[in-house]
């Protein structure tokens, strides 16, 4: 059949036609294979190299060593310690749980620290190393080290712990460091260092605030890894940048003889030097010892802390505010001065002011005083009487610009301004107008005056230099320019002496410097807290300590020629003359005659039971006695 | 073939050109796997020599056979390899398990392997026995499409991706040069881009997921997108020239998954870079050539499509596990011949190269009797 002869013929035709086809397919595949392969090694071989080199190389880093914080005078404030730790090497680990009860033996781990090991080994990566513990005492890590070749897995190494020699004078100074937590971790894109073991970043105060110069850069041991985390081999180290020295304007010397003086009182000194703004000394008592929180504070401590009525966690200085008392009065004055009020023309003090309905008290009946008097003998009619004369409007400018309520650039992360009201901000406040009693309460800084213990140091720097002393506390940090304050230099003669007049026979007379030719001029305050009698105000030991009165104490000196600014506030001290103005004669002495301050001291620790250390450790074991806990360990190693 | 007065005939006659670039390829494939070991004989490389040099010499032999021998072997082959399928998916069941292999004594059969030379066999013999006039009746398909469609399911279930597409190309690529109508391999391709979106969510899960990463590599680089992200690192790392012998810290590091089987291509170009993956290619391009070339020189119908569907059988191997590997397949497991670590690549490769030798000399003797 004609079909069938043509489709033998056809049959062939197709096979050989079909051949080709599928031939030149193949021979395109193979040439797309070519041309692939050529683009991914050609024109993308830079980036795969990249990539290549990214998956071989990996960096373990070397933490750098963090920033030394030293005083004015080079002294250190936090350094870094020599300590011991132990470590475990995840691939080196042949029996994890048998290797983990020996140290378990050996170091005394308590349970929960051995379920955090294994967790964490359960989660590490080969080369990571997972801590064991931090500042091992050197007889545990000498027993470890000698059984090392039994222990396969285990590094003990020499690594560094903060350490801040003055304690917890120094504690709310510099804050603390700790251990990144989660949210630290993330905040910083999870940058690696933060994982490494022993790695501390700054918590509190200035170890926070100066992160960023204290840290350093991480080196890095550049090694060669497996996709499995197995280590093949270290190649080139790169080496790591210690973090930054920062030099602060304090003399910790003084700052520790301040904190020591205050005893156990619960207190901030604030001392400045008026030439340049720098703070000298700014404690706060009682503080926690941050060299408890570099190796991670118990949950003992930390509840025994914030359980203190002294509030050891606040930094009273800056995060506190306290009324500012009779220590606003010659401020007070210089505005009634300037205001044209007659420094000759005398009050008659009967020991009760009457306004409208109410009765406002001074602590005593001082009969007829002129402005000096007043001042000296720190008498509240006079104030009442003259400013009600003159206003609000005149007293709170004067106020402010001498430094009450107003901000300074410091590096901490809470401050506290406080107020100095006047009739605007008393209606945008609390929606009314303002009246006499406001007037009155605030010509004695009670009421809504609130300042804290550096604006108190201000004040008397500003008062002895008649210029505009702006507080500075980080050494490479320009001294602000002090412009001159808007006060008449005989007004302001006239205060410098009732305030000389204060120390030299008026209220502070227990506070005279027991130093040839220094004399020091001041201020006393006593900020009422709560209503207490006229006779619990006699008989402190009577009344709980929490309703006592705030005392203050600001002063500087040398009377004649300026130098120094010293201000204190003692929470619930009683009568400023009583406790302030002592606690400010002797860390004023001590910047002129050490030996005689540190005898004085001496003889004061005596009188309330040991130095700071001893009354710190007696504290906590009475604390831990009445919270039924056994007592520590004898002295940490 | 080589004349010359000092070789015996029978060796003369062998197809020298073919066993060299075979061997040539196998070795370097030993190279690869020395390397891939870390520099050692162990585990890889001496077992795939072995295995290498039984399956050519059994090659060879197969060599001897004749073309009807072949054809009488094709329906039985095909109908046992079927049987073992059947077991496998059984024993499967049984172990509740994936299931690709027999244990048969010390050895482990997998029959997917042999149904690629038995799928390529069958089909050639079905198309000889169809008369001419009937190719482009229904009833010259049917058979040929339950003949594939059978074990292809069985190796699908599995579940053995890669191999049931290689069945499945064999057999189609010998349905295509027997000269079935157009609109049969239109249709299919039409309808699969219909069609691939309902099988998609048929597949398992890690399948579902390979075809995923394929299409996204970069949405899971560190999951199923991992071994396609590295084997390029590997190869695009390689350049022109490569890292040099025992330097590809790719596959050294462990970065390059089953760099000794389905990646090896990149294991390979990540130390001989460009050139050795060009060489390797021309070299399979060649091998396949020459089994094209037995396939256009053949007399009989039967060794036409038998030699055509063999070649492409080793095409297929080469060409899915080479696009898979530089990212332009899916992963779908399929190793390139030869130099893949593993056994049953080889023997199916040499298996298929085998009868190409067989026909080729067949070739020859015929045309010498003719």
């Amino acid at each position: 059949m004609k079909h069938m002869r043509i489709t033998t013929a056809h049959q062939s035709i197709t096979f050989s036609r079909r051949m080709m086809l599928l031939g030149g397919a193949q021979a395109a595949v193979g040439g797309l294979l070519i041309g692939r392969m050529g683009w991914l090694a050609i024109a993308q071989n830079e980036k795969y190299q990249l990539l290549s080199e990214s998956n071989r190389v990996q960096l373990i880093p070397v933490p750098p060593r963090r920033g030394w914080i030293i005083d004015r005078n080079g002294k250190p404030i936090a350094i870094n310690k020599a300590s011991f730790r132990v470590d475990l090497i995840p691939q080196q680990l042949v029996n994890a749980p048998q290797v983990i009860s020996k140290l378990q033996e050996l170091m005394n781990l308590p349970p929960d620290e051995v379920d955090r090991i294994t967790r964490e080994l359960s989660q590490s990566r080969g080369f990571q190393p997972v801590s064991v513990a931090d500042n091992v005492p050197y007889e545990q890590y000498a027993a470890i080290t000698v059984r090392l070749p039994e222990l396969p897995g285990v590094a003990a190494s020499q690594g560094f712990t903060r350490f801040y020699p003055a304690g917890s004078a120094v504690g709310q100074l510099v804050g603390y460091v700790g251990a990144a937590s989660a949210a630290e971790y993330e905040k910083e894109n999870k940058n690696p260092l933060l994982l490494i073991p022993g790695v501390k970043i700054g918590k509190e105060g200035l170890e926070k605030t100066l992160e960023p110069v204290l840290r350093g850069e991480p080196g890095g041991q550049r090694v060669e890894v497996t996709a499995r985390g197995k280590l093949v081999k270290e190649l080139d180290p790169k080496p790591d940048r210690s973090g930054g020295t920062v030099q602060l304007t304090i003399d910790s010397d003084l700052h520790e003889y301040a904190a020591r003086r205050i005893g156990d009182q619960s207190a901030a000194v604030v001392v400045m030097d008026v030439t340049n703004g720098d703070i000298l000394a700014m404690p706060s008592m009682p503080s926690f010892n941050p060299n408890n929180f570099s190796d991670g504070i118990s949950q003992n401590e930390w509840k025994m802390l914030s359980q203190d009525s002294h509030l050891p966690l606040v930094d009273k200085a800056l995060e506190s505010l306290y009324p500012s008392g009779s220590t606003i009065k010659p401020s007070m004055a210089l505005a009634l001065l300037n205001a044209g009020v007659d420094r000759a023309q005398k009050v008659n003090c009967t020991g009760a002011f009457q306004l409208g309905n109410h009765t406002f008290h001074c602590d005593k009946r001082h009969g007829p005083l002129d402005m000096d008097g007043a001042v000296v003998h720190s008498c509240d009619v006079y104030f009442y009487t003259m400013c009600l004369r003159v206003g609000a409007e005149k007293l709170s400018p004067m106020v402010r610009s001498m430094g009450f309520g107003e901000k300074f650039d410091l590096p901490f992360e809470t401050q506290r301004y406080g107020t100095i009201p006047d009739p605007d901000w008393m209606m945008r406040k609390y929606h009314r107008k303002w009246q006499g009693y406001d007037t009155v309460n605030m010509s004695i800084g009670q009421g809504m005056v609130l300042i804290n213990p550096l604006q108190l140091a201000v004040m008397a720097s500003r008062l002895a230099t008649g210029k505009r002393v702006i507080p500075r506390l980080i050494k490479s940090k320009p001294v602000a320019p002090q412009t001159q304050l808007a006060v008449d230099q005989d007004h302001l003669d006239f205060i410098r002496k009732a305030m000389w007049g204060v120390v030299d026979h008026g209220t502070a007379a227990a506070a005279k410097l027991p130093l040839n030719g220094i004399q020091m001029a001041g201020k006393t305050g006593t900020a009422q807290t709560h209503n207490l009698s006229a006779g619990e105000r006699g008989d402190y030991t009577a009344a709980n300590w929490k309703l006592r009165d705030h005392s203050l104490f600001m002063a500087f000196l040398p009377f004649d020629n300026p130098r120094y600014a010293v201000a204190t506030i003692v929470e619930h001290g009683g009568f400023g003359a009583a406790v302030a103005a002592p606690l400010v004669r002797d860390t004023a002495t001590f910047l002129y005659d050490r030996p005689k301050a540190i005898a004085a001291l001496q003889a004061f620790e005596q009188s309330i039971g040991g130095t700071l250390a001893e009354r710190e450790a007696k504290k906590e074991a009475a604390w831990r006695q009445a919270n039924g806990l056994p007592p520590l360990p004898a002295a940490k190693a | 073939m080589i004349t010359s007065a000092i070789i015996p005939r029978p060796l003369a006659k062998l197809p020298w050109r073919l066993i060299f670039l075979v061997t040539g390829i196998a070795m370097f494939g030993f190279v690869v796997l020395y390397s891939a070991a870390g520099g050692s004989m162990e585990p890889w490389a001496l077992k795939q020599a072995m295995v290498f040099f039984i399956f050519l010499a059994i090659a060879v032999a197969m060599s001897w056979m004749r073309e009807s021998t072949i054809k009488a072997i094709a329906f039985p082959l095909y109908g046992v390899t079927l049987i073992m399928l059947l077991g496998v998916e059984a024993l499967g069941f049984v172990s509740k398990g994936a299931q690709r292999w027999l244990d048969i004594g010390p050895i482990k059969l997998q029959p997917s392997e042999f149904m690629k030379p038995a799928i390529v066999l069958t089909l050639a013999r079905f198309y000889e026995l169809v008369p001419v006039g009937e190719i482009r009746k229904w009833r010259a398909i049917w058979p040929a499409l339950l003949l594939l469609g059978v074990p292809a399911v069985l190796i699908l279930v599995q579940p053995d991706l890669g191999t049931c597409i290689v069945v499945l190309l064999c057999g189609v690529t010998v349905m295509f040069l027997a000269g079935l109508p157009w609109w049969f391999f239109a249709a299919p391709a039409a309808s699969f881009a219909v069609v691939a979106p309902i099988a998609y969510g048929f597949m398992h899960g890690y399948q579902k997921k390979r075809i995923d990463t394929f299409l996204n590599p970069d949405s899971d680089p560190l999951g199923a997108g991992y071994h396609i992200a590295q084997s390029k690192i590997a190869i695009g790392s390689g350049g022109i020239w490569g890292k040099g012998f025992l330097h590809g810290s790719q596959s050294h590091l462990d970065y390059l998954p089953e760099g000794h089987t389905d990646f090896v291509f990149a294991t390979m170009a990540e130390e001989w870079g460009l050139v050795g993956g060009v060489i390797l290619i021309l070299a399979f391009a060649a091998v396949i050539r020459w089994g094209m070339q037995v396939s256009t020189n053949a007399r009989t119908r039967f060794a036409q499509l038998a030699a055509a569907g063999l070649s492409a059988t080793v095409f297929f191997y080469v060409a899915i596990n080479l696009m898979m590997v530089m990212g332009l397949a899916p992963v779908v497991g399929v190793p390139l011949p030869l130099v893949s670590y593993g056994g049953s690549a080889v023997m199916t490769v040499m298996l298929c190269l085998g009868l190409l030798m067989a026909l080729e000399r067949q070739q020859r003797t015929v045309s010498r009797v003719i």
